[in-house]
């Protein structure tokens, strides 16, 4: 009557198996619809916003959402809807590099300490639990005082700072899998550490970090943001959603759209990104707590 | 009257859109001070029938169907809180596995204690002197010490009369336990065993026991039921049953126990596999692996027949089963 | 289970050193010359090597190290160089005040998490499901500080109910531990719900059932006592995470705090001011973390065994 979970190592699924019970997933497919939308928009800001995100027209600055300025003006009399259009583009690309930069570090700190073990395991695992706890905005922060403001530095920072969960992930299924029965059989037919690594053990220890990296993307835009805010993050006239509501913390009581309409795109955008990986997580049965 | 009367029990569950009833036709009798025993392989529902009577099918959303007679009450029909009542006090419930059955957070006393209050009116210290003096007869030691431990901090065997404990603390008039012993050494098995034989008999239990294990079922019972494929194939009293069984598939088990004094060779064994929910075949279950399966058996499912007292079968052809 | 907390206390102090070399080392990555910010205009090249001497700078970075960690143990954590004044001093007065909001903000986690996530597994897939795990997600989906803005918006400027800015009072307090605690929440609420989902299914479930024993009682007792320890587990583990947005909270309510002081020593590269905050948020977390896995192996008779 109660279903045990034995951990078995199953094949991958055919995807066909997949793609049926996702769309099943109301949720999921929710958030796949918002994830496509960010995408298009992204993709084709240029076309779609209505006036050109950086011209500056002062008379007509700090005018609350109208007609012909659906999301209002800025301080700078600049069209708040281009502006979110374009932060849009910038998001996604912000948010794919760094989690990109996350995972490769993650991916390759995890299976070398999953792999091997022993001491190079243990130096591993401590320093990427430290990493873990520290509050990411400390650790982004950081990061960028040294290396500097910009947007390049914030997405490096992002990603330094999200990587542990990621090496966690990895070395997790690494360890489970390693002793595998069809890991010896690879082994006693002569293959080298390298091939069952890479050939063997990585293909299928990738799921929930694909996972896990739907989710971070989400997260790594709110960084963004929050570096943006402290004025870390891109500068102006580009309009990162972060520099724009840091700029408009200013009015907050005069023209308070200036920070809803960015927050609230990102809401959108990044509940997407959730809503897919949490689908994700249904489907593939990945017990993964910590990937929340 | 009996004291249990089961009639045309059936459970089903909507599983992908679709309806499958991995319980049906059950029917059965348990008179006063009887120990009946339910034989069958896994997944041939003796579990879920075992759940059906105590109401607990609907935890896992499965819907049950015609009679469960207690004492002249229909079972089914009480609300949520009246079957409360009755579990535990009237009709208690031994799982199938100690091991995971026991809340781990908690000593494992206070858990006897805590079923014992909730099924009988008595104050905390009298529940847990009660308690210690039933752990004592079931002969676990120092029952004072072990009354505190956690159920990390005890053997399988210990956990096991823990959880026999907890079925006996409020003198039920029924004890239903689930393969009490499969998940205990040889050695525990057998006094274990004893130790139910003696408590029920002292108590006048009326013990439901559920076991894949034939030998213990010839040991202890008055009356056996036999499961196949979530149906019931055949029920009798132990002498007529095991002397002449009518239903191939009990034929069959029986054949395969091995006996001192056989020819040496290979042990007998049914060819075929199990069923399982999704793959039972038309007609009777058991015709893929009968020998003497005709058509009649493929296109239609015989029904559970009461013939000569208390003994029942579920076969088309039971008359020329008869040896 | 003593020696356990023993074992686990003896364990910060290596922690605290790692961190405090992890510290130093990246403070003095950041590029720009602390002696620079402390020469006035017209110093020679003289004065240069003076001050430079004189604050121990041209000895080699290990001596530099312990001769710095030898001080801040002691309680001499160095001058700040913006504010002139002991570091140490600053420190002792704005720590109370992050540890305030820090407290105020785990509580509701904590327990508007818990709250949320239980009635989400006993009530599944009905609204009540759906509105807290939209709740829960509102923590997560956006930046603190613009929830922060929001509430702000809200609750002081149209509403009038509390405070835009300031400390000291309870007033002042809510608003920013929302903010805080509402991210933790929906990190928590989540936790609980799959927590309690599975514990559903475990098999002890089953005899509490058989023995009678009532739904609620099974849930509260049972069910939610064991879901309780995971939770307990990734809340000590995700304390950082947590309160990442209690640094710039203080910075949005204007509220003092190491946050802020931080922040404000980070931006003019006031380095002393930086090395001891950040020490001192780290140590907090850690400590935090520590505490947690304390509460853990009490609440878990499994783990207090290990130990004996």
């Amino acid at each position: 009557m109660v279903e045990n979970n034995v951990n078995v190592y199953k094949r991958k699924p055919p995807w066909v198996v997949i793609l049926k019970r996702f769309l099943a997933n109301k949720m999921g497919v929710v958030g796949t619809v918002l994830i496509v939308c960010l995408v298009i928009v992204a993709l084709f800001a240029p076309l779609l916003e209505p006036y050109s995100y950086k011209e500056q027209n002062i008379e007509i600055s700090n005018e609350p959402p109208s007609l012909s300025h659906i999301m209002g003006t800025d301080d700078f009399g600049r069209d708040l809807l281009s502006r979110t259009i374009r932060g849009a583009r910038i998001s996604f690309v912000v948010g794919v590099l760094s989690v990109l930069i996350s995972v490769v570090i993650g991916v390759v700190i995890g299976s070398i300490a999953g792999f091997y073990g022993g001491m190079i395991d243990l130096v591993l695992t401590t320093i990427a639990d430290l990493t873990w706890s520290m509050p990411a905005i400390l650790i982004a922060l950081l990061l960028v005082a040294i290396i500097g403001a910009g947007l390049e530095s914030v997405v490096i920072a992002i990603g330094l700072s999200y990587w542990a969960q990621y090496a966690r992930l990895v070395r997790g299924q690494i360890l489970s899998l390693k002793s595998a029965v069809f890991i010896e059989a690879t082994k006693s037919l002569g293959a080298s550490d390298f091939v069952i690594l890479f050939k063997h053990l990585l293909p299928n220890s990738l799921s929930p970090v694909i996972v896990a990296a739907t989710i971070g993307i989400g997260n790594a835009i709110v960084l963004e943001a929050t570096l943006g805010f402290l004025g870390m993050g891109a500068q102006p006239p580009t309009p990162s959603w972060g520099a724009m509501m840091s700029n408009g913390t200013a009015y907050l009581f005069i023209s308070p759209w200036m920070i809803i309409f960015p927050g609230l795109a990102m809401m959108i955008t990044v509940l997407g990104f959730n809503l897919f990986g949490d689908a994700l997580i249904d489907i593939m049965d990945v017990k993964n707590k910590e990937s929340i | 009257m009996p004291i249990l009367e089961v009639n045309d029990l059936h459970v089903e569950f909507i599983v992908d859109k679709k309806k499958i009833r991995p319980l049906e036709r059950v029917s059965l009798e348990m008179n006063s001070g009887e120990v009946l025993g339910m034989v069958g392989e896994t997944g041939s529902g003796k579990s879920l029938t075992a759940h059906a009577i105590m109401g607990l099918t609907s935890l896992v959303g499965g819907e049950i169907g015609g009679s469960v007679t207690f004492e002249g009450k229909d079972l089914l029909v009480l609300s949520e809180k009246e079957m409360q009542s009755i579990r535990g006090s009237q009709i208690a419930f031994i799982p199938q596995n100690p091991m995971t059955s026991l809340d781990p957070v908690y000593r494992v006393g206070d858990q006897i204690v805590e079923g014992l209050c909730k099924q009988v009116k008595i104050g905390k210290q009298q529940a847990k002197q009660q308690v210690i003096d039933l752990m004592g007869k079931l002969r676990i030691p120092k029952a004072k010490q072990v009354f505190q431990q956690y159920p990390h901090q005890l053997s399988g065997g210990l956990k096991q009369r823990i959880v026999i404990a907890m079925g006996l603390c409020a003198h039920p008039k029924i004890l239903i336990a689930d393969e009490p012993t499969t998940a205990l050494d040889v050695t525990v098995q057998a006094q274990i065993m004893l130790l139910f034989k003696e408590m029920t008999m002292a108590r006048n239990i009326s013990l439901f026991l559920i076991t894949h294990d034939l030998g213990v079922i010839a040991q202890v019972c008055d009356k056996v039921a036999v499961m196949y494929a979530g149906n019931m194939v055949e029920f009798g009293r132990i002498g007529e049953v095991f002397s002449s069984p009518r239903h191939p598939y009990t034929k069959a088990l029986l054949q395969c126990i091995p006996r001192i004094g056989m020819e040496k060779g290979s042990l007998a064994a049914i060819s075929g596999n199990v069923p399982s929910v999704d793959t039972y075949p038309s007609g009777c279950r058991y015709h893929p692996r009968c020998s003497r399966a005709d058509s009649l058996c493929k296109k239609t499912i015989p029904t559970l027949l009461k013939i000569e007292g208390d003994s029942r079968v579920a076969c088309h052809h039971y008359l020329d089963n008869k040896d | 289970m003593w020696i356990y907390v023993l074992r686990r206390t003896l364990l910060l102090i290596p922690l605290f050193f790692i961190i405090s070399v992890v510290v130093f080392s990246l403070i003095h990555l950041v590029p720009g010359d602390p002696i620079d910010s402390l020469l006035g205009p017209g110093s020679t090249s003289a004065d240069k090597v003076e001050l430079i001497k004189a604050h121990g700078l041209d000895k080699p970075l290990p001596i530099q190290y312990f001769v710095w960690l030898k001080k801040f143990v002691t309680g001499d954590m160095g001058q700040s160089i913006i504010e002139k004044q002991p570091v140490a001093d600053m420190i002792v007065y704005n720590m109370p005040f992050t540890m305030r909001l820090g407290l105020a903000s785990l509580f509701i986690s904590f327990f508007l998490g818990i709250f949320l996530g239980i009635i989400s597994a006993a009530a599944k897939n009905t609204y009540i499901d759906h509105i807290s795990m939209i709740i829960a997600l509102l923590g997560v989906t956006v930046p603190a500080f613009w929830l922060g803005l929001i509430l702000m918006l809200i609750f002081s400027v149209m509403l009038g109910w509390f405070p835009v800015s300031g400390s000291g009072s309870f007033q002042t307090l809510v608003l920013p531990a929302v903010t805080v605690g509402l991210g933790g929440a929906g990190l928590i609420a989540r936790i609980t719900r799959v927590s309690m989902l599975e514990m559903f299914n475990k098999e002890f479930v089953l005899l509490l059932y058989a023995k009678g024993l009532s739904k609620p009682a099974i849930i509260i007792k049972h069910v939610f006592r064991n879901a309780l320890m995971p939770v307990i587990t990734i809340f000590g583990l995700r304390l950082g995470w947590i309160l990442g947005g209690a640094v710039t909270i203080e910075i949005v309510f204007s509220r003092p705090g190491i946050g802020k002081m931080l922040l404000s020593a980070l931006y003019r590269r006031d380095y002393p001011v930086v090395q001891a905050s950040l020490i001192f948020l780290t140590m907090a977390v850690i400590i935090g973390a520590f505490i947690a896995d304390i509460l853990y192996s009490y609440a878990d008779p499994r783990v207090r065994d290990v130990y004996k």
